[in-house]
């Protein structure tokens, strides 16, 4: 049975990095004793698969694993057992089976994600900010210099933001996430303060991952929370 | 939640903050306002390493299995974070609390290598307690110092309030107490060490005075106050099922080096390798009961979650329930998915048969120490393992599947000679002609052995105490010989050599015999920027001569000098049960090339038995 697990990060825990959080989940998952399965050879190693990395410094409510078990257990003991080992700062939030196969992976589905946006106790931001914001989002080309490892190119980050608005001091905004495209808050951030000819400094944001989404439109976008992909286990 | 004590942009800023956010599975916490004694444990290296000592886990099980004492741990902070510290001024802290160290009652220091002194030097420095005990107020916890390195303190002696000579499990519920009715009583911090040194077992070091001979040497040390003892008796546990155990490890959220279940089997050794301190100093060898053992890898595999399980010990071929455990955690283990690993196996029928079972033949390799190349020297050395047993252990393992060999060896052993040195390379020859003996069509392509050398490092409490150690440029002639000779044989190709740095083991030398005047060295070296020795990407030997030099110390005086078996050494003040008569027995043997057989064949009357237990009564009870 194929099943994925919703979490929240936060507190002190995200200054845990992603192949470390991958550690914890199969540590924890030895500690709450749930019956997953495992790959063949002579090391095997459980089947587990993390949605999307989230960055060292960002927290999140809306993190997903997918495991596959050798025998089933009810959403309600499994969130019961696991939240019993957890540490303070991961919250197991659900715990749905999934269709099996390939293509229902986590990985495989992210289109997009939420992020909310604040700013660190002290930030000096410009006069009214938030009211340009959408002003912002007018905009038909958004320019920003993406480094990957071997070069720098100019990318229009504009098509890849689905949403974005500001209120009471953050910014929201839903932006695409996962493989075939990948658009960083921090990346949408500069851009903005460039916008504002202002400049953020280093550490002063707060990035929180709201949610991950699955796109099940043909034509047009529609985005369902790879949570709401799954259904609860009765006993 | 718990406020930390670094700024977050800090925490952004430097390599692997999870180093400093505790918070870790198993963590204990408690409220500081609802315990008498607050105990601050420390190991003086980075946090990966420092999370992977057992010693450090089980103290911190039995402190806070009391609900009067809350004990936490700190690490030494990495240089990047080392550098921020002092420039903001931010006071090291406790994982758990994130308050800051000073605040502490104690501040336990485990010493288990000498190359980690510089650290402890930045711990209590980033802690703001001042460096040396005689300048520490009543505002300062109370410095202890224990593990393997307190046998030979004096080097530390001018750093450290106390030291605790022996296992953690004995006296520290004694000293708890006391500390806590001198708290009690307002009684100040010399009067609490006065009362303290009258606990078996601890060193204060402020309470004995040294004098020296002309040419160096000690002429006498002895207690300053009534009432103080003249000789340190080593504590140990005789009952290691009663001894606490952690059930519940503190799991760490980054690998640390040692990311697995640690199962200790037994302590001590019963092979009196003449070279080797930890067989002296945990003697008499003492094992933990196999049931317990069980239930205990059941208990710490649930509560940490850890895919693997490893045994612990000396020696573990010599554990006499090992079949029945290891038969037991290849069942269990199996069930799991859980990997065991078995370090320190002597290579034989079993061994092989064992490893076969939890490892991939092809992937992993043998590991053999002979320590010396040659028959003449593993005699000197008192190492029972002999060329045939190794080349029949390589042998089998080739025919099992394994191609890959590990070697260890010392150089610069007493008595050592060129022909010694070249046997090393021969041994190695010999094994590489026992892999090509195998039919091409049945051996897994080439084969892979590596020889690693280090440098042979006297240590105090063997019988090897008083060897003269070589000099830098003599350890090195001696890897060129090794080099040269196995670069001329046949299966060159085969065999890869290393060997370890050479400067820093003539340091390690200095500090594990040196006396208090050796203390000045190891201040001049930190306050010249030495910090994290052990690591070679740190390690700046020039900061070690400067400081040689300021502190007027003769390096080849505590290294490569001789020394009389009448002459009184620093750490003689130790009692370890071992005798010094038997000890001197042994130096002599060595010079004969007579060996002693091993404490089971034959009691060999080291002193030990004074102690009532373990293998000395085995075959009494």
């Amino acid at each position: 049975m194929k099943v994925r697990i919703k979490f929240a990060k936060c507190g002190v825990m995200k200054f845990i990095g992603h192949l470390d959080m991958m550690r914890y989940f199969q540590k924890a998952m030895r500690r709450a004793d749930i019956d997953i399965a495992f790959t063949e050879g002579f090391s095997p190693h459980m089947i587990m698969s993390f949605a999307l990395p989230l960055g060292v410094g960002v927290t999140s409510s809306g993190e997903y694993v997918d495991i596959e078990m050798r025998t089933p257990l009810s959403s309600a003991e499994a969130v019961r057992r696991l939240n019993s080992v957890m540490v303070e700062g991961v919250k197991v939030l659900s715990f749905r089976r999934i269709e099996e196969g390939k293509a229902s992976k986590a990985m495989s589905l992210v289109a997009a994600a939420d992020y909310t946006v604040s700013f660190r106790d002290g930030t000096a931001l410009p006069k009214n900010w938030e009211d340009r914001v959408p002003e912002f989002l007018a905009l038909k080309q958004i320019n920003v210099l993406k480094k990957t490892k071997k070069s720098e190119k100019e990318e229009n980050i504009r098509p890849l933001i689905y949403r974005m608005d500001a209120s009471a001091g953050a910014v929201h905004m839903t932006v695409a996430a996962g493989s075939a495209a990948n658009l960083k808050p921090e990346l949408v951030m500069e851009a903005l303060a460039s916008f504002l000819t202002c400049e953020f400094p280093k550490h002063c944001l707060l990035i929180h991952r709201d949610e991950l989404y699955a796109d099940l439109g043909e034509d047009e976008r529609t985005l369902v929370s790879l949570e709401d992909l799954g259904e609860e286990i009765g006993t | 939640m718990r406020t930390l004590a670094l700024d977050e942009t800090i925490l952004l800023e430097v390599d692997k903050p999870a180093r400093y956010i505790g918070n870790e599975v198993n963590a204990v916490m408690k409220d500081r306002h609802s315990v008498d004694v607050r105990f601050c444990m420390c190991f003086p290296d980075v946090y990966e390493i420092g999370m992977s000592h057992l010693g450090i886990q089980i103290l911190y099980d039995m402190f806070n299995r009391r609900s009067d004492v809350w004990c936490e741990r700190v690490y030494s902070p990495w240089t990047d974070l080392d550098r921020i510290m002092r420039r903001d001024n931010i006071p090291l802290f406790a994982l758990e609390s994130q308050d800051p160290v000073k605040e502490f009652d104690f501040l336990g220091i485990t010493l288990q290598y000498e190359m980690c002194y510089t650290n402890i030097l930045q711990v209590l420095e980033l802690s703001q307690i001042p460096l040396e005990a005689s300048g520490r107020g009543e505002d300062c916890p109370i410095v202890i110092g224990g593990g393997p390195c307190t046998y030979n303190p004096e080097p530390l002696a001018d750093f450290f309030d106390m030291f605790y000579i022996g296992e953690g499990e004995t006296v520290y519920d004694a000293l708890i107490d006391l500390y806590k009715e001198c708290k009690r009583q307002r009684r100040g911090r010399r009067e609490f060490l006065l009362a303290a040194a009258a606990l078996p077992g601890i060193y204060v070091p402020s309470l004995y005075d040294v004098t020296y001979h002309e040419d160096g040497t000690i002429a006498s040390f002895t207690p300053n106050q009534p009432g103080v003892p003249a000789k340190i008796e080593k504590q140990i546990v005789m009952d290691l099922d009663r001894a606490p155990y952690p059930e519940n490890p503190v799991v760490p959220f980054i690998k640390a080096t040692q990311d697995r279940v640690v199962l200790e089997i037994q302590r001590g050794c019963i092979r009196g390798c003449r070279f080797c301190q930890a067989g002296m100093l945990y003697r008499p060898t003492r094992e933990r009961n196999v049931d317990m053992l069980k239930k205990m890898a059941d208990a710490m595999l649930r509560s940490t979650g850890h895919e693997e399980i490893s045994l612990s010990s000396l020696s573990s071929s010599d554990y006499s329930q090992l079949e029945e455990l290891v038969t037991y955690l290849i069942e269990e283990c199996g069930k799991k998915g859980v990997n065991i690993s078995l370090p320190s196996l002597r290579i034989d029928a079993f061994s092989l048969d064992v490893m076969s079972k939890v490892q991939d033949v092809r992937k992993s390799s043998l590991t053999f120490a002979p320590e010396a190349g040659s028959q003449r020297l593993r005699d000197v050395i008192n190492k029972g393992l002999t060329e045939d047993v190794i080349l029949k252990g390589a042998g089998d393992a080739f025919s099992g599947g394994w191609n890959k060999v590990k070697l260890y060896f010392m150089l610069g052993l007493p008595t050592e000679t060129e022909e010694d040195q070249k046997e090393i390379a021969h041994l190695a020859e010999k094994i590489a002609e026992r892999y090509y003996e195998i039919p091409k069509d049945q051996r897994n392509g080439k084969c892979q052995i590596t020889v690693s050398t280090s440098f042979f490092v006297p240590k105090p409490f063997t019988p090897f105490q008083w060897a003269p150690m070589c000099t830098k440029d003599d350890f090195l002639g001696r890897a060129r010989t090794v080099n040269h000779e196995i670069k001329e044989q046949l299966n060159r190709k085969s065999i890869r050599y290393h060997w370890h740095e050479a400067d820093v083991t003539v340091l390690e030398g200095l500090l594990a015999r040196g006396d208090r005047r050796v203390g000045a060295v190891l201040l001049e070296a930190y306050r010249r920027g030495a910090l994290y020795d052990a690591w070679s990407e740190t390690f700046h030997n020039e900061l070690w001569e400067q400081a040689l030099d300021a502190a007027g110390i003769d390096l080849a005086f505590y290294t490569s000098r001789s020394r009389s078996t009448d002459e009184i050494l620093p750490w003689d003040f130790i009692d370890i049960g071992v005798d010094k008569a038997f000890l001197k027995r042994e130096w002599e043997k060595a010079q004969k090339e007579q060996i002693t057989p091993n404490c089971r064949s034959r009691c060999a009357g080291c002193g030990a038995s004074c102690y009532k237990g373990g293998v000395c009564f085995e075959s009494k009870n």
